[in-house]
This record gives C-alpha cells, structure tokens and sequence, in this order.
C-alpha cells in the first residue's frame, strides 16, 4: 500500500476526521461550557491536520457536534473564500460529506474567525469560533494559579485597570478585538478575536456560540438569552468601531463593518455573503413582503 | 478591658522548631493605634503579617470587631474572605511599597486596583477619589498619570497610603512605614501618617524598630524580644521608666 492510499482509507474511514471518544470528549466539554457560560473548559485538544493557531480549536468543535445532515459555512475575516476558510471547509466536508454554503440563512453551524455575520442568527443554527487567545486576563496576569484564583473568586479588578489606564492614556478605550465582556454576570470572557462591532452581537442572541482554542486547550461557549455585557465604565460608553461618512464601495451599506480596501480611499463590508445579498436586493428596495418577514421572524424571537 | 476592635489571643508562629512569635496577646481599642517595637528578628512582623493574613498562623485567634459588634475571626476565613477582606475593611501598608503597589501601572491607577475591587465602575467617580486621596498625601497630582516605578521612595510610600486608605479601612497595620526613607522624607511621611490616624480615627497597629516612630504614632506600646511581648504600656511612661531589661537596652538605645 502506498502512502497516498494509506492516507485515504483513514480519511474516509472515520466520519468526521476525529475518533468517536475523541469527539465524546469535545462534546463533554462543550456541555460544561454551557452549563457554565464564560467558563473556559480544558479540553484534550488532538493534533489536527492544521496548525495549532490555525483555527484547530474551532474545528475540533464543529467535527464534535457535525451530523449528516448539516449545512456547512466557514468564513475567515468575514469572507468565505478566504484561504484558511477555503481549507478548512474542505477537510470538514471531505470527512463527512456534508454540503455546504456561502448563505448564513442555509447553514446549520458557521465556523468563524474574526467575524460574527452581520445577518442575525437563529436559534437553530450554531456559530463555532476560532479563538487564539482564550484568557481575558492575559494582559494583566501571566501566572496560570492567579488567573486560575482571579476567575474562581471573580475577581476582576486588574482588567478594570488595565481599562482605566487605557482611558487615561488615551482618552479611549482602544482594544479592538478581543473586547472583554461579563457573560452572566459572572466571568469575563475573551470576545477574541472579533471586533468591538461583533460584541453586542453576543448579548441576549438567538444562537448558541462555541469557542475553540486549540493550542490553549480550551473551549467555552454563550449559551442563547444569555447576557454578554463589555466592560465598561458607567460613565464612559461602550463604542464600536465607526468611521464617519463611510459605506461600502459595493453594496453602499454605511451598517455594516467595513474594512478599507489599501491604497485608495474606500471601504467595503468585510461579510462578503452580507454584501453580495445587498448588492443582488438593495436594502432600500427590498420588498414589503421580505421585511415583514424578518420583522415575523424577530417577533417569534 | 475596654472596648476592643482588634483582638489577638495566644497568637504563635513556628517555622519548623523555629519560633518567629509565641503566645502574642494584644488588644487595640477602636480608634486607637498600638505600637510594637523590638529588633529585627523579634517576630513583630511576623505578627502583623499573620493579622494580615499574609503569613498563616500555627496557632491563636486573631478577631476584629466592626461599629455594629459583629466580630469576625481572621484566621477562620477562607483566603477569598480575607481578600474581600482586605479590599476595605483591613488594609496594610508595607515598608516595601512594591509589595503595595504595582510599580508598572500609574499612581491613579493603583488607587483605581482598590475603588474597583470594591465595586466603583464610574470613570469620573475613580479620577476625583484618586485625585483627592493623592493630594490629601501631597503627591504632585501632575504626576498623577505617572507609573510608580518612576516614583521616589517617599513619593512610592505616599501613593502606598493613598491606597491603602482608599476605602476607609477600619483597621489599618503599618509594617515599617518609613524604614529605608532619608530622615527628612521620613518625618513628612511620619507627619502624613499622623494626621490620616487622627482624622479618620482607624484603628491601627504600628509595627516598628524605632522607638521614636512609634512614640509619635502610638499612645500604647507593646515591647516584643525573641518572639515574646515582654512588657505593655504607655508608650510616654515605657520611654521614660521601661521595666524590663530588654525595654531598657532598647530605649537606651534609642537615645545614643
């Protein structure tokens, strides 16, 4: 037998890529997760065939919970077709054979890094997050034993530090990614590695998010109708990101999270599926009947 | 015996077969400052540190009483009850202000690490308080938005109080406050610890190898040699007729 072979009869013999207790295993963790939102679980994370800080952790969860009857959608900076999100939805579809879609509306789990869709999701879909920095309190504490005493005795006044000194230096609070956020009222949580304009999405939503850190070994989660406040101070509101005047070059939604495209003055929206959908039915000119459909869909939330 | 607001009771520590303090007994009134003075070595740190929680006593009790009568026993609580505990009811000043401090973030900000802990979440709440505390200490309040490690060691030991003071601690234990500060410095930082004991009426036990800090700060004294008390006064009378041979060495000492 060759090499190639070999490679492939492994491939296909197990759906899903992972073992099955190795994916007992994740799914185990990802219930504690749940049950205690904010909570970073420890995990075994396995050796993937991507490096580790390429989204493992990420992918280890949605090879963990994937049926058949999935629909699949991986992006990377908001775009589908990003290289990272390219291989990664197809180690998964190759491994289980589900099919996949650029469409948020038609998948069942969204794998993710940086971006959560700007389309709100529904309880019946999960987003996976790939995470690269799992501990909030990374930047103020490097001993594992007082971070370990920090979260248990929820003791958190070093990160309302550290965004004093961030205000006092800068008149602002400047983390873009990453923002701190109190889920549950009881431990801060690393929104890595999203920007500050994804993070009231995690408030009170509709779906289930799931975060893998692979290299870190952890995974936690948001739990649906959970609370996921940013830290911020009474008197200083929270912002997210905004540029004034600025709209998509394609679609011309002002909206949405716009990346600037280099060397020229303009922006675009960084979730491609958003844009292509505004440019196909322009937000203005969508029909009656499609906005009471989503004005439906939000009352049933 | 009076009113008590501070209380420990046959309080030991051993390293091993090494006695750092045996059968310590002392109560300090509410209000009140109790000075313990004695050499190096003679365990008055060590019982300070144990009433801090910083070390874990061998045996005894140490109790605190607060305004409403509810006394709570220190040695009982569990180490996330003491720290609670320390955020604002039991704050200590060490003669090493890194061990206070963190040297890396501004002298706002460390005073902000003490009004968060306790709950404050209001930006402007926590610059005017810092401010405030920071003058009351006469740190240069341009500096304010300075990190501490670029501060002097008088300046350090002022900001130090600044925090420990933050949230009105009812019992405040000073642990050498102005050992390793130039004489001058000292008496200013001497003069600042007076007037914080006298205005917020804080109970406070005064630990120092010096009789003439401790005559300064503290009315009652304790004398502690080889890891005992070996006499209790007032601290105007044991200066001026100490009873035990040690105290005597100690306060002739003191007068070179």
């Amino acid at each position: 037998m060759s090499v190639e072979e070999l490679a492939e009869a492994g491939a296909t013999e197990q759906f899903a890529f992972l073992d099955e207790s190795s994916k007992r295993e994740i799914r185990r963790a990802l219930l504690t997760a749940v049950a205690v939102p904010g909570y970073q679980v420890p995990f075994a994370s396995r050796e993937m065939p991507v490096a580790r800080g390429w989204g493992s952790g990420g992918l280890q969860i949605t090879l963990a919970i994937i049926g058949a009857k999935d629909v699949l959608k991986v992006i990377d900076q908001g775009d589908d077709g990003g290289v990272n999100a390219v291989n990664l939805r197809r180690l998964i579809v190759s491994t289980t054979g589900v099919s996949w879609t650029t469409d948020v509306r038609d998948a069942t789990i969204v794998q993710t890094r940086h971006r959560v869709p700007e389309e709100p999701m529904r309880a019946d879909q999960i987003l996976v997050l790939q995470v690269p920095v799992p501990e909030p309190l990374r930047g103020v504490e490097r001993d594992m034993r007082e971070l370990a005493r920090m979260h248990a005795e929820a003791d958190y006044s070093r990160m309302w530090v550290s965004l004093y000194e961030d205000l006092v230096r800068n008149g602002v609070i400047t983390q873009t990614t990453g923002y701190p956020v109190l889920v549950n009222g009881r431990y801060v949580l690393a929104t890595t590695p999203v920007p500050r304009w994804d993070v009231p999405h995690f408030d009170g939503s509709e779906v289930l998010f799931l975060f893998g850190a692979g290299r870190e070994k952890r995974v936690y989660a948001i739990p649906p109708h959970t609370r996921a406040e940013p830290l911020t101070f009474e008197d200083v509101e929270f912002q997210v990101e905004r540029t004034e005047g600025a709209a998509c070059a394609l679609c011309g939604a002002p909206e949405a999270y716009l990346i600037e495209v280099p060397g020229r003055q303009a922006w675009v929206c960084s979730d491609t599926d958003w844009c292509e959908r505004n440019r196909a039915a322009p937000r203005a000119a969508r029909s009656e009947a499609e906005l009471t459909e989503t004005a439906r869909s939000q009352n049933r939330a | 015996m009076r009113d008590w607001a501070l209380r420990v009771e046959n309080l030991s520590k051993w390293y091993g077969s090494v006695v750092a303090c045996e059968d310590v007994s002392l109560e300090v009134g509410p209000g009140e400052a109790l000075g313990i003075i004695g050499e190096s070595g003679s365990g008055k740190s060590t019982v300070l540190r144990c009433v801090a929680g910083d070390v874990v006593a061998s045996s005894g009790s140490v109790q605190v009483r607060d305004g409403a009568g509810a006394v709570c026993d220190l040695l009982e609580l569990t180490p996330s009850q003491r720290r609670h505990l320390r955020v604002s009811a039991l704050s200590i000043l060490y003669q090493d202000p890194s061990e206070g401090l963190d040297l890396n973030i501004t002298a706002g900000g460390n005073i902000a690490e003490r009004l968060t802990a306790a709950g404050c979440r209001n930006f402007a709440a926590l610059r005017s308080r810092a401010r405030e505390l920071l003058g009351r200490m006469d740190v240069d309040l341009g500096r304010m938005d300075d990190p501490v490690y670029s501060f002097s060691g008088g300046m350090r030991q002022r900001v130090q109080l600044a925090k420990a003071v933050a949230n009105n601690p009812s019992v405040l234990l000073l642990d050498e406050p102005t050992t390793g500060l130039d004489a001058s410095v000292a008496a200013g930082v001497l003069d600042l610890i007076r007037g914080v004991l006298e205005e917020s009426r804080v109970t406070a036990l005064v630990v120092s190898h010096d009789v003439s800090v401790v005559s300064i700060l503290a009315r009652r004294v304790i004398v502690m040699h080889q890891g005992r008390v070996v006499e209790t006064g007032l601290t105007d009378q044991l200066l001026e007729d100490p009873q035990h041979p040690y105290s005597q060495q100690l306060v002739a000492a003191s007068r070179g």
